[in-house]
């Protein structure tokens, strides 16, 4: 419980952006007194990767600190990226992540910000959270019969071939509403979802990527 | 307006239902009763506790409002006399014929009731006949009577409320329109609901939560207030009137328009301001909000706060000497980075452990994960034997008796005898005497150098306290690391739900490889439809006859596997007996070099088995045909797990029951040490074998009949396997001190092998893993029958056996364990001071008595540790009953917001 939300304190790079600010350095005096060395250490390892692999996504020319903090990346490339190439649920990471008004590009905080949700660091509440806006194809909210069904298409693969057959779908969505739905409104809301994930330890070091 | 009933009761009634003798609340409900004098507090408390309910719960926001109503007035009538309430005080005295009572006092359970039942309309009392016999358990069945009287007036009460709320134009703002798409059919409620309830359904903050930024901010402000409060609360009665918390400021907010939520941003702010550093950090953390806006938050809190204090100070010091001290810093600071990246490559394995994980997923990475925890154990049980005993012994080697050199043909790296029989591989080689002692007798006594600083050092004692100790250490680390486990993956009370854990958990994210997450939907694919199928036989269960059959087989495949291992067993134990016999017989007859050679027989024996029954009862599992899979996978580590257990059992029996006596004139630890050595290296080169026959040559069959099935890496029989090698060494660790290190080697080399045979041959299995599960059962069996067992032979052979006489560090004593006694009594004799010492062992380890009052004091630490799981059972019974009872009312609501819209359409 004492780790810092590291992935976001200030960084060097941030450091070169609010160069003359008065308050940094009280920021940065607190936000390095109270987390344990160890942690910091291994924070800030995978945030200088990151950075790393963010730059290698960028256009040769464009391959500098100031840069990359401005340069917003598109969806395409970053799919590109191995770590995603193989992951069904892909499109909707880089939309649930992204904050461009389009939703069709990610910054380089937009990047950190997806892989310390995918990291070790992440608390579960935080990875259930975002699996759950993952999982809601709408973005209504709620995980209704609808969002149900593309998951499971989605886990299952997109083939003619490969799907459940529409019977074995419809009994399938009725099962796990009859597991997870407490309130029976026939939707499952995050809290809901949060309580499903919450039986199931794997959960945690599943959800993770690896970079 | 019966929309606002329905809210004022949903409201109250969530608050209500949090009255179970858990929360605290029936209690106050009680006290109550009984005295006047705490009355305000309490019933603060209690509207916080229904305000709290309704916040963490899944209400709506304006109920909230309405609750504000409704229990106001509840407090303006005990604080100013009832004389602002006399309506409400009327409506209570017509409700009062439920309990004899003064009419002065207030009477809170009554008012549940009646809040109860108000919720309920006439014709569906079941709720509010729940809630009467929850609040009067001993009281007669009501009369009809007495529930239209509490009806009515409650209606009245309403009525009431409503016409002020309405005064106060706190009248339900119209929805924006919004339209919302799918599920719209209500599980349970058959009827499709209109578009108008839709959207209120929608703008519940159950639903917000998951979808806009606002409300999640709203709902962590709301947690920042809760947290600052439990910090520092004032009373509530030493506080003014207006201090007081408002009920309104709590509400939960649907989509916030721009202005709103940056209200609320800012009150955010202004709340993580009052936190203490870590408490905020903590907060900030979990927020599921994007990086951009923690930061700007962030900056927010210390911008204020720079404003408040520390400008002045701060101020005048950085502007002067800013540019350089940054760029000094900047500097430093990539540097760092630059060295923590170096530091990160050198994190063992890590690449390797991507690497499988990206293509096999986390079933197959538990098996390596677990051999390198398997690692970490041995090299800790070699950090202690190796400074203590191993380098010691080095630094001074005994006076060598027997030097007469036998020659190295190569086959001794097989039995480990040879040349190695004399050295500190094993407890043969190690003196019996304390070294380094300046003046001892057993060395000539003639240079004695007077001034050198000498620390005597006691080999038998630092032989047997370096052991236990270890091995101490391994099993508290083992406990620890089992009950952390055990803690991770098992929770109190949880209940399957295995179709939505396996659609929402099943997706392995580390997976990178475009094949590999093919592999995986098929295999969630298959998965599911196993599950449904397993779901529809639970349903529809099978027939008797069918039923009859299923057991049959069973009986006969668990008869043929005990059979099997009965037979192994004896096969094991006569060969160990008839070689035994012929040793003895024959010793003089054949060659040095055969001798030798006779000895790796027993152990080749024992790893054949080893190696082909598992296929066997693979077979065995085919035609059992079990329902589900994990099943299969614990029936067949239990069946592996007997056999090897009693393969070693049998093994520990005849070294310690028949070579103890017959060798008695040679130095029988050392034998025994050689035997686990050899054990050891005819583990590891059939393991070997094993993965070329069983996997490579496999593939390379397949690949020539062309078809499309590579053999499946089995994770089950590969921990076993690394189980046993790890029994083998702790049981040696007394025989042969650096038999550890022989295990870390093998460890090693075992890692890399198994990850390019896996990389090679292998395909995922297909068989549905839950890795944390497994991981537990792992740690477990590692503890329980294998280190257990290692703990109990290696204590009978500390305190019962007897050393041989001619070799190792004990050679003069009766047992191991004397070696503390007589240090003891040495101790004793040489320095009177330290009684207390001996007093210690006298009355403390020796004495029964002692041992037995601490395994009392366990037992009743365990016994009261059972009762306070059953305990949290109950209460999660209770909760669960509560989330039904909820369930149940928010069907009922969402039906009479749903009706009356209907009504209003049909108004209009």
């Amino acid at each position: 419980a004492e780790e810092d939300f590291s992935w976001f304190d200030l960084t060097e790079i941030e450091l070169l952006r609010v160069k003359c600010l008065p308050h940094t350095l009280d920021v940065l005096r607190a936000s390095s007194l109270y987390t344990p060395f160890h942690i910091q250490l291994s924070h800030k390892t995978q945030r200088a990767r990151a950075h790393r692999r963010f730059i290698e996504l960028l256009p040769p020319e464009s391959r500098n600190v100031e840069d990359s903090l401005r340069v917003r990346v598109s969806t395409e490339q970053i799919l590109t990226l191995p770590e995603l190439k193989a992951n069904p649920f892909r499109e909707r990471i880089c939309r649930v992540f992204s904050t461009a008004p389009e939703r069709d590009s990610l910054s380089f905080e937009d990047f950190l910000d997806l892989f310390s949700v995918f990291s070790d660091a992440a608390t579960p509440e935080i990875k259930s959270h975002y699996a759950f806006r993952i999982f809601d194809f709408d973005d209504d909210g709620t995980l209704n019969k609808e969002d149900l069904k593309c998951l499971v298409n989605c886990l299952t693969g997109d083939g003619q071939d490969t799907q459940l057959t529409s019977s074995e779908m419809k009994q399938l969505i009725e099962n796990i509403l009859e597991e997870s739905d407490i309130d029976r409104d026939g939707t499952i809301n995050l809290s809901e979802f949060q309580h499903v994930i919450s039986r199931s330890p794997d959960f945690t070091s599943s959800f993770k990527i690896v970079l | 307006m019966g929309c606002l009933t329905v809210e004022v009761a949903l409201g109250l009634k969530s608050g209500a239902l949090n009255a179970s003798p858990s929360s605290g609340t029936y209690q106050l409900c009680v006290n109550l009763n009984k005295g006047h004098k705490e009355e305000f507090k309490d019933l603060f408390k209690f509207t916080q506790l229904i305000c709290a309910r309704a916040r963490t719960g899944t209400w709506g926001s304006k109920s909230f409002a309405l609750v504000d109503i409704a229990t106001i007035p509840l407090n303006s009538c005990i604080k100013e006399g009832k004389k602002n309430a006399s309506k409400l005080w009327r409506l209570m005295e017509s409700v009062h014929v439920y309990r004899e009572g003064n009419l002065t006092g207030f009477d809170l359970s009554e008012m549940l009731v009646l809040i109860f039942s108000g919720g309920i309309g006439k014709g569906e009392s079941c709720l509010a006949h729940k809630a009467l016999t929850f609040l009067f358990p001993n009281s007669q069945d009501l009369s009809p009577y007495d529930e239209s009287i509490v009806h009515d007036s409650f209606h009245q009460l309403i009525q009431e409320q409503s016409q002020r709320a309405e005064a106060e134009s706190l009248e339900l703002q119209e929805w924006p329109p919004r339209d919302k798409g799918g599920g719209s059919q209500l599980h349970g409620a058959p009827q499709e609901y209109s578009s108008a309830t839709l959207r209120i359904l929608a703008n519940m903050p159950s639903r917000t939560i998951g979808r806009s930024r606002g409300a999640i901010i709203s709902q962590y402000y709301n947690q920042t207030v809760k947290l600052r409060r439990k910090n520092s609360r004032p009373l509530l009665r030493d506080m003014s009137r207006s201090a007081r918390p408002s009920i309104r400021q709590y509400d939960l907010e649907f989509d916030l328009t721009p202005r709103e939520e940056e209200e609320k941003r800012s009150l955010l702010v202004e709340e993580l301001q009052g936190l203490t550093i870590t408490q905020r950090n903590h907060m900030l953390q979990n927020m599921p909000l994007s990086l951009t806006e923690k930061r700007c938050l962030r900056q927010d809190i210390y911008i204020r706060r720079g404003r408040q204090r520390c400008y002045q100070i701060s101020q005048t010091q950085l502007y002067c000497c800013s540019h350089l001290k940054y760029h000094c810093i900047i500097a430093f600071r990539s540097l760092w980075y630059g060295l923590l990246s170096g530091l990160y490559a050198l994190k063992p394995w890590r690449y390797s452990l991507k690497q499988i994980s990206g293509q096999f997923g986390s079933s197959v990475l538990s098996y390596f994960l677990f051999l390198k925890t398997l690692v970490s154990f041995n090299i800790l049980l070699l950090l202690l034997l190796l400074p203590f005993i191993v380098a010691v012994q080095v630094a001074f080697p005994p006076t060598s008796e027997s030097s007469n050199f036998q020659s190295f043909t190569g086959l001794e790296l097989f039995t480990g005898g040879g040349p190695f029989t004399h050295t500190v591989m094993y407890y043969g080689y190690y003196s019996n005497f304390t070294l380094n002692q300046p003046c001892s007798s057993h060395q000539s006594s003639d240079h004695c150098p007077a001034n050198a600083v000498h620390l005597p050092y006691n080999m038998p004692l630092a032989y047997l306290f370096t052991i236990g100790f270890s091995f101490f250490i391994t099993c508290i680390t083992l406990v620890y690391s089992m009950s952390r486990s055990f803690g991770k993956s098992y929770r109190v009370g949880s209940t399957l739900g295995v179709h939505a854990i396996t659609v929402f958990c099943s997706w392995d994210y580390n997976v990178t490889q475009k094949w590999a997450s093919r592999l995986q939907h098929d295999n969630i694919r298959t998965q599911l439809k196993e599950l449904l199928a397993e779901w529809q036989l639970k349903q529809y269960p099978r027939s008797v006859c069918g039923r009859l059959r299923q057991m049959t087989v069973l009986f006969l495949v668990w008869l043929l596997s005990l059979a099997s291992v009965l037979g192994c067993a004896i096969a094991v134990y006569s060969f160990s007996e008839f070689m035994h016999e012929n040793h003895e017989i024959r010793t003089e007859t054949i060659s040095e070099k055969l001798q030798e050679a006779r000895l790796l027989v027993l152990p080749l024996i024992v790893c054949i088995i080893n190696l082909v029954v598992p296929y066997f009862y693979n077979v065995l599992a085919i035609c059992e045909q079990h329902d589900s899979p994990v099943l299969e996978v614990y029936v067949a580590i239990c069946r592996n797990l007997i056999l090897k257990m009693v393969i070693l059992g049998l093994l520990c029996y005849h070294w310690m029951g028949r070579k103890v006596k017959s060798l008695e004139d040679q130095c029988w630890e050392t034998f025994v040490g050689q035997e686990l050595y050899r054990f050891m290296v005819m583990d590891f080169i059939f393991t070997l074998v094993d993965t070329l026959f069983g996997e490579l040559v496999w593939r390379l069959i397949s690949e020539k009949l062309k078809r499309d099935r590579k053999p499946e890496f089995d994770v089950a029989r590969n921990v076993l396997e690394l189980i046993y090698g790890q029994t083998l060494t702790w049981l040696g660790v007394l025989f042969s001190p650096l038999l550890p290190v022989i295990q870390v080697l093998k460890l090693l080399f075992l890692f890399y092998i198994k990850k390019i045979s896996l990389m090679a041959n292998c395909q995922a299995p297909r068989k549905p893993w839950r890795a944390s599960h497994m991981t537990t059962i792992f740690i477990t069996l590692l503890c329980f029958p294998s280190f257990l067992g290692a703990a109990i032979f290696l204590s009978y052979a500390i305190w019962q056996v007897r050393p041989s006489r001619n070799c190792g560090p004990f050679r003069t004593l009766d047992t191991i364990y004397e070696a503390g006694k007589v240090w003891i009594r040495r101790l004793e004799e040489a320095s009177p001071s330290v009684t207390w010492f001996t007093w210690i062992h006298q009355n403390l380890v020796e004495n029964t008595f002692f041992i037995f009052l601490m395994s009392i004091v366990l037992l009743v630490a365990i016994y009261f540790n059972i009762q306070v799981v059953k305990g949290q059972r109950k209460v999660i019974c209770l909760l669960k009953e509560h989330i039904n009872n909820e369930g149940e009312d928010k069907i009922f609501l969402i039906n009479k917001i749903h009706s009356i819209y209907e009504k209003k359409a049909v108004h209009q």
